[in-house]
Formats: C-alpha cells, sequence, structure tokens
C-alpha cells in the first residue's frame, strides 16, 4: 500500500475543506440549523438529483472560465485582480454584438458574440498590463480600480441608452436568438457556456503543459529575474498572460449573457471575478485543479441556496464558505512550502511570487 | 461662493472614510504587509457599527464594536501573513471575500431582508458656526473631525518620532536588521496589522454611523481598494496619503454637483462616478512609477 | 593613539591588554546543529576571554558562522550550551544574546537603509519611553567616537554611507548597547587595506578596554595580524585553538588538512595570441540614484586566455558582469564580440553572439522551482521543440547526458533549489558550457562551494581555455586569480586602474590597485 504523503495537494486540498467546515460551523449554528445538516444539503445533496446536478454545472460555468483566467495570469506572475470588470466588459460585448447578429445564423453568430467578448475582456486588462511592464505600476491596484468602473459603465448602459424600451426596465434590449446559447440538455439550463469553458481550460493546460510558450510562462511566474536571464522576454510574456487571462475572462461574460440571462443585467454578475480568485488557488494554479475548484464551488453555490430555503439559513454562507477555504488552503499550503523548503533560496521569484501556490515543477 | 464651501465641507467629509481607510494601509504595508483585507475590515466594521448601534441605540457602542471587528479583522491577517508566511494577496482577496460574506450572512440573519433599518447618526458639530457661510466648511461630523486633527497627527508622529514607528519601519525595510536588533518582528507586524485594521473600521463604519444611518449592500463600493491605490500614491507618508485622499474626495464630491449643471445633463451619472477612479489611475500612472517600496514588502520573514 | 595607515596590516606589534584569569567572557560547550542532512557544527567547545581577539579561521563553509549565529540567537543549536562568564544562557533570540552583552556585525549588515545613522542606533534599544530619543542616540554617538575612534556623522542617511563607514555603525551599535563580547563576521571581506588598518586599531582599543572579539574569517593573513588565539574549524569540527602567531603553514593545514593548498597549475598548453575575441570599450553605466557604477571600462580578452578582474567586491565587477549579460543596459562605450556591435543587447542577443555567462548569484540565474532537464534547456527552448510542443524526451535525454558529463549529482527531474550549492553551480556550468561559447564570462564561480567541487569548477575553466575559450573571470578570490588567469585586470570605483600578466603580478602591487593607490609605473 502506497503511503500517501501528509502533505500532497489532493490530502491538503480535503484538509483545508475539513477545517472550513469546522470554522463555518459557527454562523450555521447562530443561524439556528446544525451543521451536519448543512453540509449535507451544500454539498451532498446537489449532486442527487438530475435536475440539481445540471444546475451545478451551469454554476460552475462562469466560475471555470474566470478560475483558469486568474490561473494563467498568477502563474504567470501577473496579479489579475481585476477579472470581474474583465467579464462584465465582455458582458456589455455580447449584449451588443448579440443585438446586432439578428440576421445571421447562429454558426456566424456566435463565435463574432465570443470573439467580441474576448477583444472586450483583453481590451480592459491591456491598460493595467501596459503599466506594469512599461512602468513598473503595480498591477494589483490598477486592476481593481478597474472593477468598480466597470460597474458603473454597465449600469450607465443599462439606465441610459441600452434601458430596455419595451419594459423601461434598466436591462439591455434581449440579444437575438441566432445568439443565444443553445441548451445542452433538454429542460435545464446548461448551454454551451459549459462546453465552451471546457474547451478553453483544456486549450489553457494544453499551452501550459505542452508547449514552450508555455513553460516560458510557468518560468516567468517563478522566477521574473531567472527567466529574464535565460533570454524570455519577460514583458511580452506579462501582456501576454494579461490579455489572455482578460480574454477569458470577457467569455465569462459572454457565456452568462448568452446562455442565461440573454440580455444584459446590473446583477450578472455576484462576485464571479473574485470567485475565480478562490477558484484559481483552491486548484494550485492548474486547469485540472481549477476545474475540480470550480465544480466544488458550483456545488457549495446551488446547495446554499437551496438550504437558505429548506434550513433557513441564509445563502451568504456560501460566501463566508469561499472565504474560509481560500484562506484555510492559502495557510495550508504556505506551512508547507515553509516545512519543505525553509532557508527559501534558490530561484525565489519577485516577493510575493506566485510561487508559493502554484504546484511545484510539473504543470 | 456657497458653492466652493460647499464642495469644501462636502470634500472633507467625504475623505473621512478614505483617510481612515489609509493611514490603516499605510501602517500595515510600512510593516511590510499588503493587506488587501481592507475592503472587507471597511464592510465589516459598517456592518457591526451600525448593528450594534441598532440593538443597543448608542453609535459610541456602534463604534467600539466596529472597532473591535477592525482588530479582529487585522488579527486574522497577521495570523495568515506573519505566523504562516501565506501568500499576502490571496490572504487578502480570502479575507475580504469572507467578510463581506458574514456580514451580509448576518445581515440577513439579523434584519431578515426586511424594510431597511435606520439608526440616529452621529451628530454634525461646528463649533465655529458663527463665522457666517464659510464656517459652513467645519460643520462636521465628529469623526471627521477626529480623522484630520486627531487621527493624521498622531499617526503621522507615531510613525516618525516614536519608538514604536522606528520598529514598524525597520520591519518593513530590512527585518533582518530588526530582529538582529532586538525587534520582535512578529509582534511588531501584527500589531500594526491590528491597528490598520482598527482604523479601517473605524473608516467603514462612518458610512453607517454617520453619513447614511443605515446599512444597504454594496455599502463600501470599492473605496477601500481606492485606499490601497492612495498609499502607494502617497509612497507610504501619511500626509501625502491624506492629500490623495482629499484629491479623490474632491473629485468624487465635485462630480455629484457638476450633474445638477445644464452642460452634463445628457450624461450618464455613472460616467462622473467612474471619474474619481479613473483620476487614481492616472495619478498613479504619472507618478508612481518604479518608486521604492517598503523594502521587505511582501516577504514573509522567517528566522532561517 | 591612532596607528599610522599601511597598505597591509603588519605583523608584529605588541599592544596592552586585560586578559583576565576569571571565567571565560563566553563559552561555547558541545554546540552541534544540522541542516537537513548538512552538519555544520558537530560538538564545539569554545572560549573567548575578555580582552583578547579570538579568531575563528576557516574555509567556507566550515561553520565559523553558524558557531556564533547561535550564540547571537540568530540560530538555535541542536545541543550544547552557552555560558556568559560561567554562568549558563538560554539565546532565543538576539534579545536575549544583546542583554546578556553579546554583539554581533553580521555579513550582511543589520542596517536600515533608508534611516538615519541615529535612527539606525536607537533601534533596538529599547527605550521605556515612547517618545523615540535621537539625542540619546548621538550622545552614545559622540560618546563612542572618543573612546574608540569611530566617528561617523549621526544625521547621515546609512545608504549614502560607504560600506567601511556602514561597518563602523554597526560596530557602534554594538557598543552603545555595552556589548562585553563582539563577534564580527568576515568583517574585512568589504572593506579596502586602508578601513581594514582603521578596523584593526578600532579593535586593539576595545580589547584595552577588556572586550572579548571574536573575528571570524578565512584569511590567515589577517588573522594572523590581528589575533590572540585562533581557533580553526574544518567541515564543522574544531580542529584546534593555537597561538596567534602560529605558522601560516600550521594553519593552513589546520584548516584544510594538507599543507599546501595552493592551486596546481598546469604548465600553459599554448600561450594566447591574436586579437581580442571580446573587446569592451569606454564602458559607462549608472546606477540607482544615478550614481556611476562603471566609467571609461577598456578591456579586450583574447580566444584561450583567461582574463582575471581582481577587486574588492562593489567595485563595479558585478555590473561589468551585468553588462555583459545583457542584464543591464550601459550608457556609453561599446561590447564587441568578433566585430560584433552589442552593448546594451538583452540577453538572448548576449547569448546568440556566443557569450555564455555564469554570474555570481547562481540562484537568481536559474529558477530553483523547475527541474534541472527545464534549466538545462530553458535558454534555447526553441531546439526541442517538436511541432508546437516541447520535446520532453528529447529534454530528457539531454538532461542525462549533461548529468553525466558535467558530474552532476541530481536527477533530470529534480527541481534545482533541492540541489546542494556545489551541484547547483555544475548545472549552471552545464547550461552553458555544453554549447561551447567562444566567449565565457564567469564571477566568483567557486564561492561557497566545497573543495571538490571548486577545484571541478576550475578545471572547467581550464579546459575551456586550452580549448581557446575567451574567459572573463571575476573572483575575489585573489589566489584563485593568480592561479587561474593569463592577465590580471583590477577594478576600482568602477574603473580599470591596472592590468599585469600573472609573472608580474604580486600581492603587494594589486593591493595597493585594489586600494585605488596608483602603482608605480
Amino acid at each position: 500500500m502506497r503511503r500517501i504523503s501528509p502533505w500532497s495537494t489532493p490530502v491538503l486540498v480535503v484538509s483545508a475543506v475539513l477545517i472550513t467546515f469546522v470554522i463555518t460551523a459557527g454562523p450555521i449554528l447562530a443561524a439556528g440549523a446544525s451543521p451536519i445538516e448543512a453540509y449535507v444539503a451544500f454539498v451532498v445533496l446537489p449532486l442527487t438529483s438530475q435536475f440539481t446536478l445540471l444546475e451545478v454545472l451551469v454554476t460552475s460555468t462562469p466560475i471555470l472560465l474566470t478560475g483558469a483566467a486568474v490561473a494563467i495570469a498568477f502563474r504567470a506572475g501577473y496579479w489579475n485582480i481585476g477579472a470581474e470588470g474583465q467579464l462584465l466588459l465582455g458582458a456589455i460585448a455580447a449584449a451588443g454584438i448579440g443585438t446586432m447578429v439578428g440576421g445571421l445564423p447562429p454558426i456566424l453568430a456566435l463565435p463574432m458574440m465570443v470573439a467580441g467578448g474576448a477583444v472586450a475582456g483583453a481590451a480592459w486588462a491591456i491598460v493595467p498590463a501596459l503599466l506594469r511592464v512599461r512602468f513598473g505600476i503595480d498591477e494589483v491596484v490598477t486592476t481593481l480600480l478597474l472593477n468598480p468602473v466597470a460597474l458603473l459603465l454597465v449600469n450607465g448602459l443599462l439606465h441610459g441608452p441600452w434601458r430596455d424600451p419595451v419594459t423601461g426596465f434598466p436591462e439591455s434590449p434581449r440579444i437575438a436568438a441566432s445568439a443565444e446559447f443553445p441548451t445542452l440538455v433538454e429542460r435545464s439550463r446548461l448551454h454551451l457556456g459549459f462546453l465552451l469553458a471546457i474547451v478553453v481550460m483544456a486549450a489553457a493546460w494544453y499551452i501550459l503543459a505542452r508547449t514552450p510558450a508555455g513553460l516560458r510562462l510557468r518560468a516567468t511566474g517563478l522566477s521574473p529575474h531567472g527567466a529574464r536571464f535565460a533570454g524570455i522576454n519577460v514583458g511580452a510574456t506579462l501582456l501576454g498572460a494579461a490579455l489572455v487571462s482578460g480574454a477569458i475572462a470577457g467569455i465569462a461574460g459572454v457565456s452568462e449573457v448568452a446562455g442565461i440571462q440573454n440580455r444584459l443585467t446590473g446583477g450578472l454578475s455576484p462576485g464571479y471575478g473574485y470567485t475565480g480568485i478562490v477558484v484559481a488557488t483552491l486548484g494550485t494554479l492548474t486547469m485540472p485543479g481549477v476545474a475540480i475548484a470550480a465544480l466544488f464551488l458550483g456545488d457549495l453555490t446551488v446547495g446554499a441556496s437551496s438550504a437558505a430555503r429548506s434550513l433557513g439559513i441564509p445563502s451568504q454562507l456560501g460566501a463566508v464558505v469561499q472565504g474560509v477555504l481560500l484562506l484555510t488552503t492559502v495557510a495550508l499550503l504556505a506551512v508547507r512550502r515553509h516545512r519543505t523548503r525553509p532557508a527559501d533560496a534558490a530561484g525565489g521569484g519577485r516577493p510575493g511570487g506566485t510561487a508559493d501556490i502554484a504546484a511545484e515543477v510539473s504543470a | 461662493m456657497t458653492f466652493f464651501v460647499d464642495l469644501l465641507a462636502a470634500t472633507l467629509r467625504n475623505a473621512t472614510p478614505l483617510v481612515y481607510g489609509t493611514v490603516g494601509e499605510t501602517y500595515t504595508e510600512r510593516s511590510g504587509v499588503l493587506n488587501l483585507g481592507i475592503e472587507g475590515t471597511m464592510y465589516a466594521g459598517a456592518f457591526a457599527g451600525f448593528a450594534t448601534a441598532w440593538a443597543t441605540g448608542s453609535p459610541l457602542l456602534g463604534l467600539v464594536a466596529a472597532i473591535a471587528v477592525g482588530i479582529a479583522a487585522g488579527a486574522v491577517m497577521g495570523l495568515m501573513t506573519v505566523t504562516f508566511g501565506a501568500n499576502q494577496h490571496v490572504s487578502g482577496i480570502g479575507l475580504t471575500i469572507g467578510l463581506i460574506g458574514l456580514s451580509e450572512f448576518a445581515n440577513r440573519l439579523i434584519f431578515q431582508g426586511g424594510d431597511l433599518q435606520r439608526i440616529q447618526p452621529m451628530p454634525s458639530l461646528n463649533p465655529l458656526a458663527g463665522l457666517g457661510d464659510i464656517g459652513g466648511i467645519f460643520n462636521q461630523y465628529g469623526l471627521t473631525w477626529v480623522a484630520f486633527l486627531v487621527v493624521v497627527p498622531a499617526a503621522w508622529w507615531v510613525l516618525q518620532r516614536s519608538t514604536f514607528g522606528l520598529e514598524i519601519r525597520a520591519v518593513g525595510e530590512n527585518p533582518e536588521a530588526a530582529d538582529a536588533a532586538g525587534v520582535s518582528v512578529v509582534r511588531t507586524r501584527y500589531l500594526a496589522l491590528m491597528i490598520g485594521g482598527a482604523l479601517m473600521a473605524i473608516g467603514g463604519a462612518f458610512f453607517t454611523l454617520a453619513l447614511l444611518g443605515s446599512f444597504t449592500l454594496d455599502i463600501i463600493a470599492g473605496r477601500g481598494w481606492v485606499c490601497v491605490a492612495l498609499v502607494i500614491f502617497g509612497r507610504w507618508r501619511i500626509g501625502r496619503g491624506v492629500l490623495g485622499a482629499l484629491l479623490f474626495s474632491l473629485v468624487f464630491s465635485l462630480q455629484f454637483r457638476l450633474r445638477i449643471l445644464p452642460e452634463f445633463a445628457e450624461l450618464p451619472f455613472e460616467v462622473l462616478l467612474a471619474l474619481p477612479y479613473l483620476v487614481i489611475i492616472g495619478a498613479l500612472a504619472l507618478s508612481g512609477r518604479n518608486v521604492a517600496y517598503p523594502g521587505a514588502y511582501l516577504k514573509p520573514y522567517r528566522r532561517s | 593613539m591612532r596607528q599610522p595607515l599601511r597598505a597591509r596590516p603588519s605583523r608584529t606589534h605588541s599592544r596592552q591588554r586585560a586578559v583576565t584569569d576569571s571565567a571565560p567572557a563566553l563559552e561555547l560547550r558541545g554546540i552541534s546543529k544540522r541542516f537537513g542532512s548538512l552538519v555544520a557544527n558537530d560538538d564545539i567547545d569554545l572560549d573567548v576571554r575578555g580582552g583578547e581577539v579570538h579568531a575563528l579561521l576557516g574555509e567556507n563553509g566550515a561553520g565559523k558562522t553558524t558557531v556564533m549565529r547561535i550564540a547571537y540567537g540568530l540560530t538555535h543549536a541542536d545541543a550544547g550550551e552557552v555560558r556568559i562568564d560561567g554562568r549558563p544562557l538560554t539565546v532565543r533570540s538576539p534579545r536575549d544574546a544583546i542583554e546578556a552583552g553579546i554583539g554581533m556585525v553580521t555579513q550582511h549588515f543589520a542596517l536600515v537603509g533608508p534611516m538615519s545613522v541615529a535612527e539606525n542606533l536607537a533601534l533596538g534599544r529599547r527605550s521605556r519611553g515612547l517618545v523615540l530619543d535621537l539625542a540619546e542616540a548621538r550622545r552614545r554617538a559622540a560618546h563612542a567616537s572618543e573612546r574608540f575612534g569611530i566617528r561617523i556623522d549621526p544625521s547621515a542617511t546609512l545608504a549614502d554611507l560607504s560600506v567601511g563607514q556602514q561597518q563602523r555603525v554597526e560596530i557602534l551599535k554594538a557598543l552603545s548597547r555595552d556589548c562585553r563580547v563582539l563577534i564580527l563576521d568576515e568583517p574585512t571581506a568589504v572593506l579596502v587595506p586602508a578601513e581594514v588598518d582603521a578596523l584593526f586599531a578600532t579593535l586593539r582599543a576595545l580589547v584595552a578596554e577588556g572586550v572579548a572579539v571574536v573575528f571570524i574569517s578565512h584569511k590567515l593573513a589577517e588573522v594572523r595580524a590581528i589575533s590572540d588565539r585562533i581557533s580553526v574549524l574544518r567541515r564543522g569540527t574544531l580542529v584546534g585553538t593555537v597561538p596567534g602567531s602560529t605558522e601560516e603553514r600550521e594553519l593552513a593545514r589546520l584548516m584544510v588538512g594538507r599543507p599546501d593548498f595552493g592551486i596546481e597549475r598546469p604548465p600553459d598548453a599554448r600561450p594566447a595570441a591574436g586579437d581580442s575575441v571580446l573587446t569592451v570599450t569606454d564602458l559607462h553605466a549608472t546606477g540607482t540614484a544615478g550614481l556611476p557604477v562603471l566609467t571609461d571600462v577598456t578591456l579586450g580578452v583574447r580566444a584561450g586566455e583567461i582574463v582575471g578582474i581582481a577587486g574588492v567586491s562593489g567595485n563595479g565587477q558585478t555590473e561589468l558582469v551585468e553588462v555583459l549579460a545583457g542584464m543591464r543596459r550601459p550608457t556609453r562605450g561599446t561590447v564587441r564580440v568578433g566585430g560584433e556591435e552589442l552593448a546594451g543587447g538583452d540577453p538572448r542577443r548576449m547569448m546568440r553572439a556566443g557569450i555564455g555567462r555564469i554570474p555570481e548569484d547562481r540562484h537568481a540565474s536559474l529558477i530553483g522551482d523547475l527541474s534541472v532537464a527545464y534549466n538545462l534547456v530553458l535558454e534555447r527552448l526553441d531546439d526541442f521543440r517538436r511541432g508546437g510542443r516541447i520535446d520532453e524526451p528529447a529534454i530528457h535525454a539531454h538532461a542525462e547526458e549533461l548529468i553525466a558529463r558535467f558530474d552532476i549529482r541530481a536527477r533530470p527531474d529534480d527541481p534545482v533549489a533541492a540541489l546542494s550549492g556545489g551541484n547547483i553551480q555544475k548545472v549552471l556550468l552545464a547550461r552553458v558550457l555544453s554549447r561551447n561559447p567562444r566567449v565565457i564570462v564567469v564571477s566568483q564561480p567557486t564561492r561557497g562551494l566545497d573543495v571538490g567541487a571548486t577545484e571541478y569548477v576550475r578545471s572547467q575553466l581550464l579546459e575551456r581555455r586550452a580549448a581557446g575559450a575567451a574567459v572573463l573571470l571575476v573572483s575575489e578570490d585573489l589566489d584563485e586569480l593568480l592561479a587561474l588567469a593569463d592577465r590580471l585586470i583590477v577594478m576600482y570605483e568602477g574603473r580599470t586602474v591596472g592590468e599585469m600578466t600573472r609573472s608580474e603580478a604580486d600581492l603587494e602591487r594589486l593591493s595597493m590597485l585594489m586600494a585605488g593607490r596608483e602603482a608605480a609605473a
């Protein structure tokens, strides 16, 4: 029987989940419910019926994409905290293009929308990226500040030129039928976005793990100095990672518009961009990890909203669980790293570099 | 004339939470830790302050509760970054997500999503009311007076002229040197985080206890992030950071007043609301090139 | 009375000292410490008396620094005891050591650059009050200046001071806390000979006052010049404690286990001839705050020769290597390889021109979290692709070949950070030398390496020279330069100040040039 190291990544993540459940038992008890019942409702119940299972996949779709987007950026050592805003820009593009492609068949309309969303997301990411690469200005702050600006842009459009002329509500006109993502399974909300997410993540995985460009990106994240010394163009790598990250977050926005809402609404994203950070970290910045983490969080989210109804626990507990889960995971990862690499000498990247949350060595 | 008096008064008023937040974040970053939990801490401070004031009828008790929450949040951040040495960016984001979630959870639990509850906000004081029109500038909440007349000078003095401030600066520049000199890096960073957290929470509580008298979702609206930007803009100096806070607040207050003017009537108000954020990004782009970060910024300290 | 300054510390002088017969000021009994599988200290017994200069002598990695860091509380021993005046002392942190009267000046100064001297002195004073008493710090500085001849301006910003002055601030810090045992870790590593004299004068004044001084060093001449007693460490064990007047050969024998540790230089295969392959002309570069770091640097290296750059670290050697490696842009001047103009090129350009680069910070030049195999091909990933993907089998095979050829004790998939210092250096060497570059720029190649790895690296460089490469070797180790280099160039304050062939070179002349004194023509 092969001994599993107590510090291996799967054990670590499971431990983080368990510790989180212990900590969040407090708020659950405060809500007057039993933690065990609650956790069963959160985690297990959504997997028991076909309908809820499909809902889990639906809920996971946007965070698969934002998780992938954030993971790619973090892997390169680029702290893209602006996935939320980039997602919203993608949604804006989708809503705009979606209303213009009425005459075209889906085979043309859909790629146009996706491409438009990707470009919009990348465009929202380019200014902070350039400021970082050319002037060394910290991208954490610049990407972060653009999130509220993106939301203001959405609201500005919805209260202004894009206010639905028919209903008068602050939501955009419905996109054309040919621009809607088709449903994958009858009588469920599972839409093309889910497949799109899988494809995007598979492509990202391949590029990161198997291509020279991916290795260069990983090297840059692990040690920008060492990468530069080896002849890698660090600036171009960071810029590329930032743009790809923004593009994928933009596609997440397209997915929500074309697959769920069919229009731009104010409440389109309850923080998917930030959840992407949780997903990326839980998944230790690898695509398979992101997939598992996103599905798990989707599971929790669906479970939390049904538990809200059945057990009287406010659904906001989901956010609490996310936060605590992120903290415990990162804490355990840090403890592990300090135990296995006490001197922390060789190849240390830029302070706060991604080496401490990236999976070591392998993709 | 009243336009300017009104604008200045609004600028000071709206700058108050930013001043608390920026001073608090300056302390933590000067000790070498980036605290992205500021948004969540301000949020939790706003809620805790409101809920306690609502339950007890005393805004002052609300303030105390907010401070307690801020200290606790700072301690959690200390546990993550100082004791565990975890990645600071992600820890901060996790703390923010958790604290916002917890606040909204408690909000739903206590207030059941019913009608908006209100409390009697803290009063404004104007000791110079007799000064006529100009006196209007000084019609500010107690927390605003405290912010500019007490917190800012005291924070500057402590950082530059006290032993504790010296230790914070040393720990943030060269923790090995501080350690070798017998200064406890762990203790200093924890203290800086907790003091910073308390200040951030007060900044958040200002919204609920003074400005609005009620708690709504998204009450902080990214102003915690603005404080992080202002600290960099301020080159980690108290005075310059406060100046940045005033600048942001000036643009913010100005755009409210511009909307009334006919030239700006067509513009959706969101565009104007976005202006302050863009101004800060622009300010960073112009002045933030290759600034000298505190030497130990983002590096957890481990005695090898 | 201040001693007159000399180029080299003199060997004989008499001094008054108050050596006490009572319990030693500092005692270490049975100190042992391991780092993982590395035994840094093995059952070390040491005693240091008040009023003496006690040297800890040993090669790099002998454990000298570790044992003193334990005494000062920066590390904890696995076993053993520390005693002050005969009383056992638990040292959990530097605070305990400081309170017991132990002070330490580490190799990397524990000073805060942006703060003033007075603030640095005030740090850790743990003044009772809340208020920062800079006036008191200034008073103490003035007091120590009188008593020990250490002159420093309390209001100066630390980062603006010279290295020698910063060291003085460090010593002042320790003294201002009434330390009775002062530990100095390789203090002369960053000083020019004139500053070494000043330091020794200070130390003599200290021991005259009864302070016990521990002087950690690997330099024989200095240790003999200043010490009353010398304890020699080798590979973590104490080999013996001998009087300060012990002969050099005997000390060398104790240090290394064999009397002669000079480097064997094989007879010249063929002398270098012809034009320079690497030419640097009139190179200028600026550092932080706009201060010049390189001025008017001109040199040439021919095929089949090793040109050594001598100089105390911090005189522009690092920056010169950075320019040649493509990591720093010069402001003026040219760099040519075989006629191709390269100045200001990035690392890619330099590599393509045929420059093999082995900088002094080997950890930063490799990526510790990546495997040995990936690190070995990182400079030329495009040679290892199949279509759009990385050719893993080829990379693996390549790594195995280099591991065998360069005797690297590692497997291809091991992360580089897990390797020992010597093997990390071999990986860097393998990456560079396997491409047979026509120019090799190498800096501090054997720093921190054990004897075996050191000999291997030096033999590789000589082999490359024999094969016709042009090698530019920067080293702080004068013995290494004298053994390996055909020609020597001295750098001082960013300029090249002297050039000589190996046969012309001697320690006295080199020291003068390194200290900034022009040698007579």
